[in-house]
């Protein structure tokens, strides 16, 4: 079927805007703030006879680019016989998943009597059990403490709701009433895009839709190849390290083999370290997602479906953490050891591209959890704080401060909603100065918050990384700071032994817990750095005169700071 | 004329006019300054004699070019009663980064909220892009107070500390300050009392406040939007002081009115205290004019394309209503969360620089020639072609017309400066460098087109195409048919449509407040003083413009959540009369509507209420189409003039026929050039055009139809 330039494109944006309602609906109906307000969530169409990517929303986590359609395959494989109305829950991190705390619902979508496509949306629950309110514990060693794990099961069967089975998976969560809300938005979002889908295939019919997919899945191969066929062939290496795998104190290593061959890239994870006692361990579904969020950091114009993973080979990781089998605990893959996977794929294409190359950037999600009950509003909760931090500095820009995960594409939530839903009070959140790897262009800086208990007794815990290792430079810039976490109970302040986890800090009225996040890494010889960019530095505070003179040779020309701010002093460059 | 004007069953909104006030014989103009040219529309409502005038901007100074438009319209000052302005002077000054010196005063421990935004990066994939803050590290302070969420006061203010903010800002040179606390939305008490001492010891009015601006949870939104004010307040108050001085040295009596973002208007001392609401104003109006004259066409479904000088606006207008955002982001990580008309604007005009890049790509645009030096062909010693200068070698417009040009430069030398400085580093002759300039515009154009229609589920064969502004109906029919939109309405004067806006316009206010209480908690009496409140000030707002107006029409929502949510629905309020029941109802078949999903066993809370107050201003039911025209003979074609014009398949003698000439039921086939004052319409080879009863020149694509 020929397909007309207009109705191409109209067609396929109609498919992502379907998506994007998806996505639009779930967020306006959700419980968590992680999900209404840090978005962590995707939606997407997925194919009928494989699962593949079709489409996902806009605003969708880009983790769960390649989570989403193994986890459609693997439902695709175990529910051969499925009714219009069914829907399947599932959130076992083995079949094509992240971390129990990431549940997707996926339903068949009906065209004609026959399963034309599967909708399919993920969220993550603020809570789903396990020993950690928050699901974030960084000391098991099974996956059962870790929460309740869900095969894909119905939870609706032709319409109707198993009332008996949502009630046993509520029963096994904390601050139930909030899940259920956050569950009814995630249906909300599959019955939006159904009736967007079919209002779409009414209007166009099947098979132009069906050519428009297939097209646009051809292009997006296309482009992708070009890119791969622009790099020298060969073979470029990189390894990132963990800080510990939050039981046994001793880094964890991703080693990254990168083959370029003619319009095809192989990657070979096999010599990274092998499966952790902790809960580092990755599904090896999150590593695949990882790295085509790596691979589309370095090529950002390529359409994002299946078409696009087709020249992409990534060889079987069994044997390392990066392969997670049950019941391997996995409660750190999605947000941290995902970014560490980015980083290799970044650094090893970088050596392939190296006008093109990103310094490291903050790569830690700065997950700080607390879970307790406000006596005031009396009820139970569990708050999530993810925080930003630097990117690195890159060939014609400085790193962009308190940026979200390189494998995320959220915000952060607003401090005053945050103190308007958990007994807390911010006492400061601002950047954090002098955090940023210098280089000719510089990292960007990472934050520094304070937060204090104020009624109830709660439990905190941290997952976060780069305490031991900082976010790597390039071509003779420094690397970044690194994450350093201090906790205040009754006066007596400490710090993490693995430095950037720890479970289990029972907080009274009165304690708080300081959080300081990594900058990004320098790019390029601190000492070319244009002087305009140093002296602006210095006069905002970002870096003292000292370090100023020490790292750039800057020496500040007698000048006070108020001449140097003078009406005429623009910023030097948005965006 | 256009819009509901000509339609002699009325249209719109459109009601009798008032008939017992003074002053009805006097004139209404309008201005609309762009980046490159000022518009000007003056009206007399009771003969209905209508003049247009451009003139070019004068961007050190606004005020000069508006007085020059006026000049040139003879516009009589002592005889006019109103003069309604809007102006691009706040959103350049924040696209360019050209604001004023700005200081910050914030709660203890967050002066960087303003720089660490909410944790983003600029695109989905690619880890480029830095982000300036709109006030500078170095210029934010803190002081200790403390407010929490339940609007408690934890620390009370530290009112030395605020005198010592002062002094140093002061002494840094800054001209405005935005005050800015932890959850003033819940209480402004803090906020208030810093302002008084502020105001105490600060030279000028130039003081935004956050909970007086937005009084709404989320510090980064809120904060943005007093430091924006901030940002701009002093170019606004300054520009728009200048410009009543010289229309009461000019014998004007009245205040000068400024429209706003959401499309109505304010008056100038009100613009002056919140100049954020200037910001995206010119366009706004344009959207105002074109839902207007579409309704009266009977094309109420609109994709507005406003091409002038610097830039090209977007906007989409569904059954005759201009969609209006509060989620807008004027660039990236600077939120502006007031209402505004939903407006998509890129750097491409007719004055956009073609450059070939480093990489040898030829490049239009964002970069602009401006009014000064302007286009090649201006004369005025530009010597970089732009998207003018290529349309002008193609004999797409008329070397002879160039607008607002006193004397324009040879079109020899265009064409050569077109072939050296694209045709040679491309290997292509001067013809073909001026169409791949054309087409490289084009296509941004479209893609901005697609951006605000397609991407947002709208398929854009279902619209026409409202082409205006000086170069819009240039490119129109090359968009419409890169875009499958089968009608194309050229309005009766495209040069001057935000400044017809501008004369259409109601006087709009809108107010929020953060409730944040259980619904069901909520009395109705309760509710119905607070909005009562609200309709008082904007009923006082209004007499204190002293805009003449026919009626206040108000509109009051309800903001609605379950307990926990973060985002909020909106419904529709009644009061007097606020009934909670009804509410939740409303609010619950919402859900239902929009979701199918059922959470009646979630608490719902009122998160906020609002009231909009308009002020309808009178109905111009006189305008008329005719009276201009006929001075003008009849079109004849035997008697049109031809020239060589370029289409994509090469050089064609195409008829030039002047707009004036046109009467309603007249038809064209294309080729044609269609000429008047304000701008080039093009009816590309094979489609049609007719002139409809409201003088809408309307072309029909012809594979399209």
């Amino acid at each position: 079927m020929n397909i007309d330039p207009v109705t191409l494109s109209v067609v396929h944006n109609s498919l992502v805007m379907v998506a994007s309602e998806m996505d639009l609906a779930q967020e306006k109906t959700s419980f968590s703030p992680i999900i209404s307000e840090a978005m962590d969530r995707a939606n997407g169409i997925y194919a009928a006879h494989n699962g593949e990517l079709i489409v996902q929303g806009a605003r969708g986590l880009p983790l769960f680019v390649g989570v989403m359609q193994a986890t459609v395959g693997h439902v695709i494989e175990r529910h051969a016989e499925v009714k219009p109305g069914d829907v399947i829950i599932i959130n076992d991190p083995y079949l094509g998943g992240t971390h129990l705390m990431d549940v997707r619902l996926v339903k068949p979508f009906f065209r004609e009597g026959e399963v034309w496509a599967w909708l399919a949306n993920s969220a993550h629950w603020a809570d789903i059990g396990g020993s950690v309110a928050g699901g974030f514990s960084s000391d098991t060693w099974e996956v059962h403490q870790e929460g309740l794990r869900l095969p894909p099961i119905r939870i609706a069967r032709e319409g109707k709701l198993d009332e008996d089975l949502l009630a046993l998976i509520l029963a096994n969560c904390r601050v139930p009433q909030e899940r259920v809300g956050d569950f009814k938005a995630q249906l909300a979002a599959l019955h939006v895009g159904e009736r967007r889908l079919n209002a779409l295939l009414d209007r166009y019919g099947s098979a132009t839709v069906e050519a428009v997919i297939k097209e646009v899945r051809a292009r997006a191969e296309a482009q992708m190849r070009a890119h791969i066929q622009a790099l020298p062939d060969g073979r470029y290496t990189f390894e990132a390290p963990m800080d510990s795998d939050g039981i046994r104190d001793e880094p964890l290593w991703v080693r990254l083999a990168l083959d370029v061959e003619g319009d095809e890239l192989t990657l070979d994870f096999s010599k990274s370290s092998p499966p952790c006692r902790g809960p580092m361990n990755t599904p090896f579904a999150t590593t695949q997602s990882a790295v085509y969020i790596g691979v589309r950091h370095m090529f950002p114009d390529v359409m994002l479906n299946a078409g696009c993973f087709e020249p992409i080979h990534i060889k079987d990781a069994r044997g390392t953490f990066l392969h997670a089998e049950y019941p391997k605990p996995v409660a750190g893959a999605a947000a941290e050891c995902s970014q560490r996977v980015v980083e290799t794929v970044l650094g090893a294409l970088g050596r392939a591209m190296p006008d093109r190359a990103y310094a490291g950037p903050f790569g830690t999600a700065g997950n700080f959890s607390l879970g307790g009950y406000d006596p005031k509003r009396q009820r139970h909760y569990v708050m999530y704080y993810f925080s930003g931090g630097g990117y690195g500095g890159y060939w014609e820009g400085d790193g962009h401060t308190n940026a979200c995960a390189t494998i995320a594409f959220t915000q952060t939530q607003p401090f005053e909603v945050l103190e308007s839903h958990y007994p807390v009070l911010f006492e400061d959140a601002s950047l954090r100065e002098g955090s940023a790897g210098a280089g000719e262009f510089r990292g960007g800086w990472g934050i520094s918050y304070r937060v204090k208990l104020r009624r109830g007794e709660a439990s905190a815990a941290f997952m976060m990384d780069h305490g031991r290792f900082p976010p790597f430079s390039l071509g003779g810039g420094t690397p970044g700071a690194m994450t350093e976490i201090e906790v205040s109970q009754a006066g007596a302040v400490t710090r993490p032994p693995h430095i950037s986890k720890g479970t289990g800090y029972v907080l009274a009225p009165g304690d708080w817990v300081r959080v300081k996040t990594p900058g990004g890494g320098g790019w390029g010889d601190p000492r070319k750095r244009d002087r305009k960019r140093v002296e602006r530095d210095v006069r905002r505070g970002y870096l003292a005169p000292a370090a100023a003179e020490a790292t750039y040779g800057w020496v500040e020309n007698g000048a006070s700071a108020g001449d140097l701010a003078t009406p005429e002093d623009r910023p030097l460059k948005v965006s | 004329m256009a819009a509901n004007a000509a339609s002699p069953t009325g249209v719109g909104r459109s009601e009798p006019a008032a008939s017992s006030h003074v002053g009805r014989s006097a004139l209404v103009v309008g201005v609309d300054v762009g980046g490159t040219f000022t518009d000007c529309l003056m009206l007399d409502p009771v003969t209905g004699v209508f003049s247009v005038a451009k003139v070019p901007s004068t961007p050190q100074d606004q005020s000069i070019g508006f007085m020059a438009g006026l000049a040139a319209l003879k516009c009589d000052l002592t005889k006019t009663q109103t003069v309604v302005h809007g102006t691009t002077v706040a959103t350049n000054a924040v696209l360019e980064r050209k604001g004023s010196r700005c200081g910050l005063i914030t709660t203890k421990g967050f002066r960087d909220i303003l720089e660490l935004a909410r944790r983003t990066r600029p695109q989905l994939f690619g880890l480029t892009g830095e982000f300036e803050a709109l006030i500078p590290r170095e210029l934010r302070t803190e002081v200790r107070e403390r407010t929490d969420a339940d609007g408690e006061i934890l620390e009370p203010l530290d009112e030395g500390e605020v005198a010592a903010a002062v002094a140093y800002l002061r002494s840094q040179g800054v001209e405005s300050i935005a005050v800015h606390f932890m959850h003033s939305y819940a209480n402004p008490h803090n906020e208030q009392r810093c302002l008084a001492i502020v105001r105490e010891l600060w030279p000028n009015d130039h003081v935004s406040l956050g909970s007086d601006l937005l009084p709404e949870i989320r510090e980064f939104e809120r904060g943005t939007v007093a430091a924006l004010n901030a940002y701009v307040q002093p170019l606004i108050s300054g520009y728009v002081g200048r410009l009543s001085a010289r229309l009461r040295d000019g014998g004007f009596a009245r205040e000068l009115l400024i429209m706003q973002g959401n499309g109505g208007m304010m008056d100038a001392p009100m613009a002056s205290r919140h100049a954020v609401h200037t910001v995206m104003s010119g366009p706004a109006s344009g959207a105002i004019a074109a839902a207007r004259i579409g309704v009266a066409a009977g094309l109420p479904n609109l994709i507005t394309c406003d091409m002038g000088g610097t830039s090209f606006d977007v906007s989409v207008i569904v059954d005759g209503v201009p969609s209006v955002s509060r989620e807008k982001s004027i660039d990236y990580a600077i939120p502006l969360r007031i209402p505004m008309v939903d407006i998509h604007t890129i750097g491409a005009g007719g004055g956009s620089l073609a450059r070939i890049t480093a990489g040898g790509m030829l490049q239009v645009g964002p970069h602009s020639a401006g009014a000064e030096p302007g286009p090649i062909c201006y004369g005025r010693g530009g010597r970089e072609p732009t998207v003018t200068d290529a349309n002008l070698v193609l004999g797409r417009i008329n070397p002879s017309r160039i607008n607002g040009v006193a004397r324009a430069a040879d079109i020899d030398d265009v064409r050569a400066q077109v072939l050296e400085k694209i045709g040679r580093p491309l290997g292509l002759d001067a013809e073909a460098a001026a169409a791949a300039i054309l087409a490289v515009a084009n296509a941004s154009m479209a893609e901005a087109i697609r951006f605000t229609s397609v991407e947002k589920g709208f398929d854009p064969r279902d619209f026409a195409i409202f082409a205006f502004g000086g170069a819009g109906p240039l490119h129109a029919s090359v968009l419409a048919r890169e875009l499958g939109v089968p009608k194309i309405l050229v309005p009766m004067f495209p040069g001057i449509t935000s400044a017809l806006g501008c004369v259409l316009a109601d006087v709009r206010h809108d107010y929020g407040i953060t409730v944040n209480r259980p619904l069901l908690e909520v009395n109705g009496a309760w509710a119905d003083g607070l909005l009562a409140g609200q309709i008082q000030a904007g009923r006082d707002l209004i007499e204190r413009e002293a805009v003449h107006v026919t009626g206040i029409d108000v509109l009051h929502e309800a903001d609605l959540q379950y307990q926990g949510q973060t985002h909020v629905m909106r419904v529709t309020a009644k009061s007097p009369g606020f009934d909670r029941r009804e509410i939740l109802d409303a609010f619950e078949a919402l859900y239902r509507e929009r979701f199918d999903v059922d959470l009646s066993e979630m608490t719902p809370v009122l998160a906020a209420l609002r009231t909009t107050v308009i002020g309808r201003r009178e109905r111009h039911e006189s305008m008329d189409v005719v009276p201009t025209n006929a001075a003008t003979q009849r079109r004849s074609a035997v008697d049109d003039e031809h020239r060589k014009v370029w289409f994509s398949g090469g050089w064609s003698d195409t008829p030039i026929v002047r707009r004036a000439s046109l009467r309603p039921g007249d038809t064209l086939e294309g080729p044609a050039i269609v000429e008047q004052l304000d701008t080039t319409t093009i009816v590309e080879p094979g489609d049609s055009a007719s002139i409809d009863a409201h003088g809408n020149l309307v072309i029909t694509l012809a594979s399209l139809a």
